[in-house]
Parts: C-alpha cells; sequence; structure tokens
C-alpha cells in the first residue's frame, strides 16, 4: 500500500463535483442517446457496486423506472452481499431486478478447462454477464448501459468484451472518487456506499487491494497526470510516492489496447477510422 | 418604407450570389417603425439533427416563422445549425452552395416573414473549398456571409482537418427586419472567432452596435458546474467585449448531444455595458426574445466613450512597427 502524499489543497478540489450539475447533464446523455438510435429502455448489469447501482439510478432518473430494466447475475460464489445491495438499489428506485445465475454455464465450461486460473475464470464471468446483458437487450429492446468509471478504464482494470462493453457510458469519465460523490447525492442506500470496492469474481476480491493503492490516491495521481497533463517528475514532487506512480503510469500505458477498437492492417486509401471518419451519431 | 441599402452590404467574392440581389432595395416592410429605435431579437437555441439538412431546414423555417409572428426583426441560428457541428467526413456531402434551394429557402423565408436570418451552414465556394460559415439574410436577400476564420483544432476540435478559413471580419448594416429607422451595424464572429480579441477590435474598429455569434460550444470541464467549465469562459468574453466595445453581443450556443458531447446553450443578449440583459438558463432547446433599444447604445457611448477615444493611429503605428521589425527578421 503507498505512503500517504501530502494533501493537495489544488487537486482534492479538482476532484469535486458539482454533482446536481452533472447528473443533469448525464440524465439528458441518457435519454438522448437512447432515443436518438430508437430506443426508450436500456438494461443494466447491477451487480451492487456503486458503479452500477450509479448508473441504474441514472438511467430511472432519466428515463423513468418503467423504462430500466436491471440485470444481477450472481455467480455461486458472489458475496450474498451483493445480492442484498442490488435489490435494496432496485427498491430505493422503485423497480425489480432480473435475476440470472450464471453459475451452470460457467461452471459447465470450466469443467472442460479445470486448470483454468482464476484470472480467467473471473474474465469469464465477466463476458458471461456482458453475453447475456446483449441477448436481453434484444429480447427487452433495450440499449445496455456501460458502467466502468474513468479510473477502471485508465488502468484497464477490467475485462475486454466483457464489463467494458457497452452502447453508452454514462460515467466513463468520473473517476471512482466522483462516482461516490454522485451516487450520495442520489441518495444511494449507505451499504452501496460504504462497502470496500469489488469486481466480486473470487470471494474476498478487493479492487484496492489487487491495485496496490487506495483509489483517493490512484484518482489523485491519474486526474494530474491524465487531466492537467503533469509529468511523473511533477507528480512525484507534489508528494506521491514515486512507485505509485510508476505502477500507475505504466498500467495507463499497458492497457491502452483495451480502449481502442481492434487495430486494422491498413490496405486501402479509405481505412475504417484512419481516414474513414464519421460520427457515431452519423444519419441519427 | 424603403430603406437606404449601402453598398457594404455586397459580399464581395461571392461570385454566384443572384444578379444584382444584394442592391436592391427592399420592399416595404409592414412594421411600424420603432421612434427609439428599439427591435426585438430572437435567439434560436436549436439542437440539429447531425447531417440531415432536410430536416434542419424544415425546422429553421418553423422557428423563422414562429420569430416573425412575434414582430422580431431578426432570428439567429447557432453556428452550423443546417447541418450539426462533428460533421467529420459528413462535410463535402451536406455542404450547400450559395445558389443551392437550401440558401434560398431562407433567403425567400427573410422576405416572406420580413424577418432578418442568421443561420450556419457548411458553405462550398467555387473552388470546391468548405468554409464554416454564417449567413446574414433579409428582405429576401442575402446581405452578409461571414466564414469562421479561427478554426479550433485542438482538444476535441478538429476543424481544420475539415474546412478552410476565413479571412476577413466585415461589418455591414443590419436592418434587423427594417422594423428601425435608424441603421444597426453588424457584425458575425462564429464560436472560437471570439477567443481572439483582434475580430471583436476590428468589427469595433467598424462601428458595429452589434456582434452576433452564432456558436456550437460542447461543454468540458464541466464537473464543477457551469461556473467553472467552458460557460465561464463565454460569460467572460462575452461581457468584457460587449463592456469595452459599447455594442450589444448577441450569443447564440446549440443544444443537444453529438457522440456522447453536450452541448450547453446558455444564448443570452448582452447590453452595451456588459450587463446580461435576456439568457437561457440551461441547454434545452428554445428561443429567447429581447428588444435591442438604440438608446441603451446612445447611453453607453456617453458613459463611456471608449470608442471615441481609441487611438487607432496608435494601433497602426505600432503595429506597422513590429511588422517591419519582423519583415527585418
Amino acid at each position: 500500500m503507498s505512503t500517504t502524499p501530502r494533501p493537495i489543497a489544488s487537486d482534492a478540489d479538482a476532484l469535486a463535483v458539482d454533482a446536481g450539475f452533472v447528473i443533469e447533464l448525464l440524465r439528458g446523455f441518457i435519454a438522448d442517446g437512447v432515443r436518438k438510435v430508437g430506443f426508450e429502455r436500456v438494461i443494466v448489469g447491477l451487480s451492487g457496486g456503486v458503479d452500477s447501482s450509479l448508473v441504474t439510478a441514472l438511467a430511472v432518473s432519466s428515463l423513468g423506472a418503467g423504462n430500466v430494466v436491471a440485470l444481477f447475475m450472481p455467480y455461486r460464489s458472489s458475496d450474498p452481499q451483493s445480492r442484498i445491495d442490488a435489490l435494496a438499489v432496485c427498491d430505493s428506485l422503485g423497480i425489480s431486478a432480473q435475476i440470472v445465475d450464471i453459475t451452470p454455464e460457467v461452471d459447465a465450461y470450466f469443467e472442460r478447462f479445470p486448470d483454468a486460473d482464476r484470472t480467467r475464470r473471473g474474465n469469464k464471468m465477466a463476458r458471461e454477464r456482458m453475453s447475456i446483458l446483449y441477448d436481453h437487450s434484444m429480447a427487452e429492446r433495450a440499449l445496455v448501459l456501460g458502467t466502468s468509471n474513468k479510473t477502471e478504464l485508465l488502468l484497464g482494470y477490467g475485462t475486454l468484451f466483457g464489463d467494458m462493453a457497452s452502447a453508452l457510458n454514462p460515467i466513463g469519465d468520473l473517476y471512482k472518487t466522483q462516482v461516490y460523490a454522485l451516487a450520495r447525492a442520489l441518495g444511494l442506500p449507505h451499504s452501496v456506499l460504504t462497502k470496500p470496492p469489488s469486481a466480486d469474481l473470487w470471494v474476498g476480491q478487493s479492487d484496492e487491494d489487487e491495485l496496490g493503492m487506495r483509489y483517493a490516491v490512484v484518482d489523485q495521481v491519474l486526474h494530474l497526470l491524465v487531466d492537467e497533463r503533469r509529468s511523473r517528475a511533477e507528480v512525484i514532487a507534489l508528494g506521491f510516492d514515486a512507485a505509485d506512480v510508476d505502477a500507475i503510469v505504466a498500467r495507463v500505458r499497458g492497457s491502452q489496447y483495451k480502449r481502442r477498437p481492434p487495430v486494422i492492417a491498413k490496405l486501402s486509401n479509405r481505412t475504417i477510422d484512419r481516414e474513414f471518419r464519421y460520427p457515431r451519431d452519423w444519419g441519427r | 418604407m424603403v430603406l437606404e441599402r449601402s453598398r457594404t452590404g455586397v459580399i464581395p467574392g461571392v461570385a454566384s450570389a443572384p444578379d444584382g440581389a444584394l442592391d436592391e432595395p427592399r420592399p416595404a416592410a409592414d412594421t411600424i417603425p420603432d421612434p427609439a429605435g428599439a427591435v426585438s431579437v430572437a435567439l434560436a437555441q436549436f439542437y440539429p439533427r447531425l447531417g440531415d439538412v432536410a430536416a434542419n431546414l424544415a425546422a429553421h423555417l418553423t422557428t423563422i416563422a414562429g420569430a416573425a409572428a412575434t414582430g422580431a426583426g431578426l432570428v439567429v441560428f447557432p453556428e452550423l445549425s443546417l447541418t450539426g457541428y462533428f460533421l467529420k467526413d459528413q462535410v463535402p456531402e451536406v455542404a450547400l452552395r450559395i445558389d443551392s434551394p437550401e440558401v434560398g429557402a431562407l433567403r425567400d423565408a427573410s422576405r416572406d416573414g420580413g424577418i432578418d436570418i442568421v443561420a450556419g451552414l457548411i458553405l462550398e465556394s467555387d473552388r470546391h473549398r468548405f468554409y464554416n460559415a454564417a449567413l446574414y439574410f433579409s428582405g429576401g436577400e442575402l446581405v452578409h456571409v461571414h466564414r469562421k476564420v479561427y478554426l479550433p483544432t485542438y482538444g476535441l476540435f478538429d476543424e481544420q482537418r475539415y474546412v478552410a478559413p476565413g479571412e476577413r471580419f466585415r461589418a455591414f448594416d443590419a436592418p434587423l427586419g427594417g422594423g428601425t429607422e435608424r441603421r444597426w451595424r453588424a457584425g458575425i464572429l462564429i464560436c472560437e472567432d471570439l477567443w481572439h480579441p483582434s475580430a471583436a477590435a476590428l468589427l469595433a474598429r467598424q462601428g458595429v452596435d452589434l456582434i452576433i455569434c452564432p456558436s456550437a460550444s460542447p461543454g468540458r470541464g464541466v464537473l464543477q458546474g457551469d461556473a467553472v467549465g467552458t460557460a465561464s469562459s463565454y460569460d467572460v468574453m462575452t461581457r468584457t467585449y460587449a463592456q469595452l466595445f459599447t455594442t450589444y453581443l448577441l450569443y447564440c450556443n446549440r443544444s443537444g448531444f453529438e457522440d456522447g458531447v453536450g452541448f450547453w446553450g446558455g444564448s443570452r443578449v448582452v447590453d452595451p455595458v456588459g450587463s446580461v440583459v435576456a439568457e437561457i438558463h440551461g441547454a434545452q432547446e428554445s428561443v429567447l426574445f429581447h428588444s435591442l433599444e438604440r438608446t441603451a447604445v446612445r447611453r453607453a457611448r456617453v458613459a463611456y466613450p471608449l470608442l471615441r477615444d481609441e487611438r487607432n493611429d496608435v494601433n497602426d503605428a505600432e503595429t506597422d512597427r513590429i511588422r517591419r521589425r519582423r519583415a527585418r527578421g
């Protein structure tokens, strides 16, 4: 774990969020993004964690409870508290969760690959959930909302084509600490706001243990590096641990591929995304 | 009533403008001239459909008719109001020539409604250059074209990849629907043009009473609220220019989202002492009306004769000296 950095007034302020303003903008973002592509409804994979709970709450606030489908997809090793929290979130928002247990298909798969380590198993679970979400997206005529925050996306702390997939992501430009601020402002259940962040892919998993740093530190460092474009040396001079900063820089660089579409071999004069450049909202 | 038509209203370089149209006298307007020179203007905080010129034109014509029915002398639409903003490779696909039917429809609407119109589009030249332009129509004529000079190509902007820069800041006589006896002199700055004070200063030097700024300003840095986001930059610029140049400033920003980027609205009228006298709070589609008063311009210039005192001779001499020094290398 990192040492506590000296307090940096400017950066603590920099991560502050005007919750009312941002919530209003995100409500508009969701409604616009959904209706523009001919949908009225959205579907969210609700884990009981703060990210998916916030996205669900934003969606309900934007589209109304009747237009939000929450899918809770536990595995047999999932923390029982996750179910309690997911259902509490649904309760507070006036929606009901659909529950799809992924244990049968995940276990059936790994019976054929019993040597798979827990990372492979975790990735499979994340992709299984996204596969189910997209199937229900079709069945429910509901667009899939993403639940990856900016901290996770920058660190690559997510499963490619798993939890990182979505049609629209309302919280991808919010650091984890900012996600908490919005979740508090929207009055999400106390347990969601206070339990340690976890991907809950295996018993006892903890984001901060895996990252080896606290989100409070990671977010400040990322904000300095990414948003303020400070150099590594400047960030360290501000009081952050050099090993932490280096680890963060390495993670951001190392996971760049996860944030980009697949690489296309350049052959023609007009290659997709290189010279063939249209907005995603083309014709919308 | 026939307004005197100054030749300064003619647009240099618009070779394909209809023959003589710009020089014809205006038809009589029904509106009774306001002795105080007051005229109502409308700012249409509009959400264009990206790349859908036909739908946007139809929405323009509806809004124009609505504004005309209230007796407004001018309706302003945001930057690229006929096309949307993040066009990318659609630029050549949505571009319009000055003699296109769509431009003709706006020209006609300004005549039929007795209301002047500022609308934004991608304008294609005879040489097949594409410009981010704003057109001013009045009484069935195209009175003025402004091609955006400062094309932001940084951050989330990529304009120089797709469009060519304009090369002039020109003032023109704005009839404002013909409802006012007094001439109003106007100039147009499109969005990023406003970030370069020399542009506003050049218009002020040409005697403008009115700066019209169509904009497509995306919200960013908004995490801590509009008070410290992009809006605060525009708040400072619009009030500062209006006050320093003792002119009205009409800021018309757009509404809506494109590829997840939200435009923050906040269209406003700033009076010639720099006070915000009308404003849309928020990004919703809305039309803002306000009555511009000649007497407000007069009062501002009595109280603050800054333009009278402006030392253009000193400015010119110093500019020449700097240019000579640069020429010597």
